[in-house]
């Protein structure tokens, strides 16, 4: 019921173009009620009063005039419907995602992120039936059929109520028949789903399979499992069809019975011929928008499927505190428009921009008593965390996968607040400080950065908008980057990702570090900046490293322990808690995570 | 066109079923055009007062097809829906087969570009290729063909007003639309991707540009090129408005030009009450025509899906199988002569005048910096890519002789990635051998050192993992590629390890664990590792360094140390990145 609500606020946005193409349909079906009277007009004038051409010129024109008007009026009526759709779906996509940003990465991110995505593209866009034909339809099949009605009834109620009687049962029958077929049309197409997907998995493991020597097999199994979909699908269509055949008999032994109840009047003459030709047109007019219904029902369904998942995103609970701290006054508006909640635009603010006094470097972090469990999970992915980073000191966390180091990073960078407990930034705490621009404050090269569809210059700006090519140049020489883009016909301007120039592992990395260079913040959170690199050049980049966080705050997540160990402070993690802190060679001498990660270490290959 | 007819072959096998459901779809619509022609016949006689036994037949009539209307919608929509099922499992089947030999080296460009998602959007556009495309076009000209005949019957000039109004419905206004749209569609497809693009760097690179507080001035990028869609939409839905008033103004004026050509005809060629039929024939037979704009869309998005995919499937394959294979090796004993290769005519050379022997149970390892072209090596012995320059000889014969899958049989290979398939731990281990005995999968379970993790998940070997096994952790993922491996080894005595940095993703805990488990497999079996740390390699029977495709050095560790090169010096970068 809640969806409801939520289509209803869209509705309200687009009510004039709605209400348009309700109008100009509802005007359409009075134009098709005069041309049904006119045209009967001619065929009576012709048949029985044996009228010539130029005495049914009149009834002609006429008749000229009511089908230019239909076909105009409906034209009009599709044009708003489609206009109003394509609104909303802009609307609800402009919503979504601005509540996207303001939920954060840590929502969008990981397993989540390829459905995000789905639903944002394909669930949108199939939004649009049911706001471009279903909608309006819905408003149609109430009002049209009682138009014909009005008109019908003074000049045959008997006709009237036999119309009266069967009209009303399609849409009993669509609802009573259709929700028990839609629900097993559902699992069908959740079994095609299935199919498909087992069949994109089949596509994309080819390698694997071929290098299990599997493949070839696979083709029969496709085909066998495909035919056996095909027949356990068939013997459910043959029932969900059903429902359409009642609807269609419905529709078709109403026109049949009328023309037969009102053949028989005639035959004793009981009735004009007139109205009984009228009546003849306009009964399967008087079906066809309750017909209409039942066909875009189905239409939409893909849509009111679609919005629930959409709504589901809009009813997420938000990660962070509430921006706007009280200690310092926010400098940007909130404002809202319409029924969408709008977020305060931020503008960027450059680095070294320090309001507020703590915002001053060098930087001091605290983290006290720090616990954070991701939402939909149970197990904290760090608990109770306490630990000091001292201005310009170099911090390493340590310790196996999953144990929350990335976490720390992330609770740092504030995509995410931590349940319980404070971090600080001398002395005061980051969730009260202007967001944009604490994280303005920070460098983060992370191990996997994303590259966009852009030139390498607009990758490396998204540090440092703007930055000036001799910037970029002295960035990029920086993290050994120079070689590469120098050997680039197109430099800087060298576009990258689909269909540009592709980056291995490492250059991604080193751009990413480039990035930090650009970036020239106090703070730096490093997530094992060299994972990706062969022995060459991660000692090359250990020289830059070195000088990247000379004079900064530094939080490195290390996964060699030879990146810990010239850290000036190890901090080692075990499955959510901070088991062993103090220095490489004090945690050396000790018994315990470290020196056991470090056996491990050297213990080497086969 | 010829796209056309190779789609249209994709139908040859179910013709029968095809032909029944233009029947039954021809008929369903003769059946309403019935409807109304009787009905109309029914009350015109009706007025003129005759006995109630002249009425007889036409009260049947429209009982007939009021009743057989909807009979013949339901068998139309059963058949076609099964013409689809064939469809899409012919075509499934057919695609799959047709990418099997391409894989991996012809695939290898499109990887980022989502090519298999593409392709299946294509499928399932061709799916509906025979519904949607096929079908109405060939129903519309058997109802034109019939209801013009059966109105020529009464005057010809009728039969040719109501010939060029189908004609101008079914043929003009398809298009006229298209014409009308063909700007719009093309930009309506390159926005809508340039609008997932963004939106899926929106969401994936949530945490890069919220940490340099650039989700702002992104979202509005991705906004205008949403609000770009939107205009090439509105352009698109105002054509379809104008076109479905279009059509309602043709067979409007049908009726009204039969009205005015054919009054004069009554009492001289018809009598009064074959006008009122004529009207209502008219009227219904348009419901023939009115598919065949959507349909003719259709057409042109399933010819440029089929010409996608057409496009994929018919590049050579890199390898060809010989025509008359040998028997399968059994011994796996390997000697590489000068062998060398690019990946493109004109690329640097991915390995340059190799040579290796690699007799049963000798232990090698490839070491040197990315791109040097180390696992070129296990592409050219699996056979996804074809070599000209060099030797490889297996068993004592040129592997070229082998097929290519008896070749694949003898190797073992774990690379940096293992793909799992969504299916049960217990299907994706026995996929390395299916016909494995349960104390061979214990065993394998043992040796890959799984147990843990089957004792961990809720239904234990029978715990579902995900797709693409999201549910196993990258440690977790290592050991069950491990886990196929034994399985392999153990049907294949002569097995060859082909590792190819099976470590490099995982916390040094779980590198230890893998390597320790290895170790005893790999006792006494032919291997080849490919690293870039140098590690654990003293073991070796030969350590060999390449760079840029050339062999730089060879020998074993403890001598390559000593010697002083290339090896020493990144041995020596090596020893010192170790802590203290």
């Amino acid at each position: 019921m809640n969806l409801n609500r939520r289509f209803l606020e869209q509705v309200k946005l687009v009510w004039p173009k709605l209400g348009l193409a309700i109008l100009a349909g509802f005007l359409a079906g009075l134009a098709t009620i005069w041309q049904a009277s006119r045209i009967s007009r001619v065929v009576t004038g012709a048949f029985l009063e044996g009228a010539d051409l130029s005495a049914s010129l009149p009834a002609l024109w006429a008749l000229l005039a009511a089908i230019g008007l239909r076909a105009g009026l409906v034209f009009a009526s599709e044009w708003a419907a489609s206009a109003a759709a394509i609104r909303v779906k802009q609307e609800v996509r402009e919503t979504i995602l601005r509540r996207l940003v303001a939920l954060g990465p840590a929502y969008v991110e990981g397993e989540r992120s390829g459905d995000v995505t789905n639903t944002l593209t394909q669930g949108i866009e199939a939004l649009d039936a049911y706001f471009s034909q279903y909608l309006p339809q819905l408003a149609l099949a109430g009002l049209l059929p009682l138009a014909y009605l009005v008109v019908i009834f003074p000049r045959d109620p008997l006709s009237g109520a036999v119309l009266l009687l069967t009209g009303p049962l399609i849409p009993l029958f669509m609802f009573l028949i259709g929700n028990m077929a839609q629900a097993l049309t559902r699992t069908q197409w959740a079994v095609l789903g299935k199919m498909s997907a087992y069949f994109l998995d089949t596509l994309q493991g080819l390698t694997t399979l071929k290098t299990l020597g599997r493949s070839q097999e696979q083709g029969a199994r496709i085909a066998r499992v495909s035919e056996r979909y095909r027949q356990t699908t068939m013997a459910v269509l043959r029932v969900t069809f059903l429902s359409a055949l009642v609807l269609e008999l419905l529709s078709t032994i109403g026109t049949a019975i009328v023309a037969v109840e009102i053949g028989l009047r005639l035959l004793y003459g009981h009735m004009d011929f007139e109205i009984a030709f009228f009546l003849l047109l306009l009964a399967p007019e008087f079906y066809f928008p309750l017909r209409a219904l039942g066909l875009r029902f189905h239409a939409s369904m893909a849509g009111v499927a679609a919005a629930r998942s959409l709504m589901a995103l809009l009813d997420e609970p938000a990660q962070l505190a509430a921006e706007g701290a009280p200690s310092i006054p926010k400098p940007a508006s909130a404002g809202s428009k319409g029924t969408l909640e709008r977020l305060p635009r931020r503008g960027f603010s450059r680095p070294g921009d320090l309001d507020g006094q703590s915002l001053r470097a060098p930087f001091r972090i605290a983290f006290d008593q720090v616990s954070y469990t991701y939402p939909g999970r149970v197990q904290p992915a760090v608990e109770d965390i306490s630990l000091e980073i001292a201005a310009g000191q170099q911090v390493a966390v340590v310790g196996p996968s999953g144990a929350g180091k990335s976490t720390l990073a992330r609770l740092l960078l504030r995509f995410a607040d931590p349940q319980a407990g404070e971090i600080t930034l001398n002395g005061q705490p980051i969730a009260t400080l202007p967001l944009a621009e604490w994280r303005a404050q920070i460098g983060w090269v992370p191990q996997r950065p994303t590259l966009f569809l852009d030139t390498l210059a607009a990758n490396l700006r998204l540090a440092r908008p703007d930055a000036a090519l001799a910037d970029l140049h002295r960035a990029a020489r920086a993290a050994y980057l120079d070689d590469w883009i120098d050997s680039l016909p197109q430099g800087f301007e060298t576009l990258i990702g689909e269909g540009g120039a592709r980056l291995s592992g490492g250059q991604a990395q080193r751009l990413a570090l480039a990035r930090a260079f650009l970036r020239d913040a106090p703070l730096l959170i490093l997530d094992e900046p060299t994972a990706h690199l062969d022995i060459e050049q991660e000692d090359r980049l250990q020289a830059a490293l070195a000088r990247l966080c000379q004079a900064r705050t530094v939080l490195v997540i290390a996964h060699r322990l030879s990146t810990a160990a010239r850290a000036d402070r190890v901090l080692v993690m075990e499955a959510g808690r901070l088991v062993q802190a103090g220095a490489h060679s004090d945690l050396l001498r000790q018994a315990g995570v470290y020196a056991r990660l470090l056996s491990a270490d050297r213990g080497g290959e086969a | 066109m010829s796209s056309l007819l190779r789609l249209l072959r994709f139908l040859q096998p179910f013709a029968g079923w095809v032909a029944l459901s233009v029947l039954v779809g021809t008929a369903a619509v003769a059946a309403s055009i019935g409807l109304l022609g009787t009905s109309a016949y029914l009350i015109a006689r009706a007025a003129l007062h005759p006995s109630v036994a002249a009425l007889q037949v036409a009260i049947v009539g429209v009982r007939f097809f009021g009743l057989s209307r909807a009979g013949m919608r339901y068998l139309e929509r059963l058949i076609t829906h099964s013409v689809n099922f064939r469809l899409l499992a012919r075509l499934r089947t057919w695609f799959y087969q047709a990418l099997e030999p391409l894989a991996p080296a012809r695939l290898l460009d499109f990887r980022s570009g989502d090519l298999l998602s593409r392709a299946m959007n294509d499928i399932d556009t061709l799916e509906n290729f025979y519904v949607r495309a096929v079908a109405p076009p060939m129903i519309a000209l058997v109802v034109t063909v019939g209801v013009s005949s059966f109105v020529g019957r009464y005057h010809p000039a009728l039969a040719g007003l109501l010939l060029a109004a189908l004609i101008l419905a079914g043929v003009g206004l398809p298009l006229l639309a298209h014409l009308l749209s063909r700007a719009a569609g093309q930009a309506a497809v390159t926005r809508r991707a340039q609008l997932s693009a963004g939106l899926v760097e929106l969401i994936q690179g949530a945490s890069d540009l919220a940490a340099y507080g650039q989700s702002e001035s992104y979202l509005q990028r991705v906004l205008a090129a949403g609000s770009s869609l939107s205009a090439a939409q509105a352009a698109i839905g105002r054509v379809g408005a104008l076109v479905n008033g279009l059509s309602l103004l043709i067979s409007g004026l049908a009726v009204w030009a039969v009205l005015v050509v054919g009054l004069p005809l009554v009492g001289a060629r018809f009598d009064g009450v074959s006008l009122a039929v004529l009207v209502l024939v008219v009227m219904a037979s348009f419901e023939a025509v009115n598919p065949l704009a959507p349909a003719a869309q259709h057409m042109q998005s399933s010819l440029a899906a089929a010409r996608r995919l057409f496009e994929l499937v018919d590049a050579p394959p890199a390898v060809s199988p010989p025509r008359e294979a040998i028997a399968p090796p059994w011994c796996g004993d390997v000697r590489i002569r000068g062998l060398s290769f690019c990946y493109a005519p004109g690329d640097p050379p991915a390995l340059d005048d190799f040579s290796l022997d690699l007799p049963p149970g000798r232990q090698v390892a490839l070491v040197g910096p990315s791109g040097a072209g180390k696992s070129t090596l296990f592409h050219l012995l699996l056979r996804f890519w074809e070599f000209s320059q060099g030797e490889i000889w297996l068993d004592g014969h040129d592997i070229r002789r082998y097929a290519p899958d008896d070749v694949r049989q003898l190797l073992v290979v774990i690379s940096q990635q293992t793909y799992l398939f969504a299916g049960s731990l217990r299907q994706n281990l026995l996929l390395a051998c299916p016909q494995a005995a349960p104390a061979a999968l214990e065993a394998a379970i043992q040796g890959a050192q799984l147990a843990d993790v089957v004792a961990r998940l809720p239904h234990g070997l029978d715990t579902w993992v995900g797709e693409r096994g999201a549910h196993l952790s990258g440690g977790e993922r290592q050991r069950v590629a491990l886990g196929r491996a034994l399985l392999r080894l153990n049907n294949q005595p002569a097995g060859i390890l082909l590792l190819d940095e099976p470590t490099a993703n995982l916390d040094v805990e779980n590198e230890r664990r893998f390597w320790a488990a290895l170790r005893v497999a790999a006792a006494g079996r032919s291997l080849v590792l490919i690293t870039h740390r140098l590690a654990g390699l003293e073991d070796m029977d030969e350590v060999i360094v390449l760079r840029a495709g050339r062999v730089v050095e060879r020998g074993r560790q403890a001598d390559l140390v000593q010697a002083g090169g290339d090896f020493a010096r990144l041995w020596e970068i090596h020893r010192q990145s170790l802590p203290e």
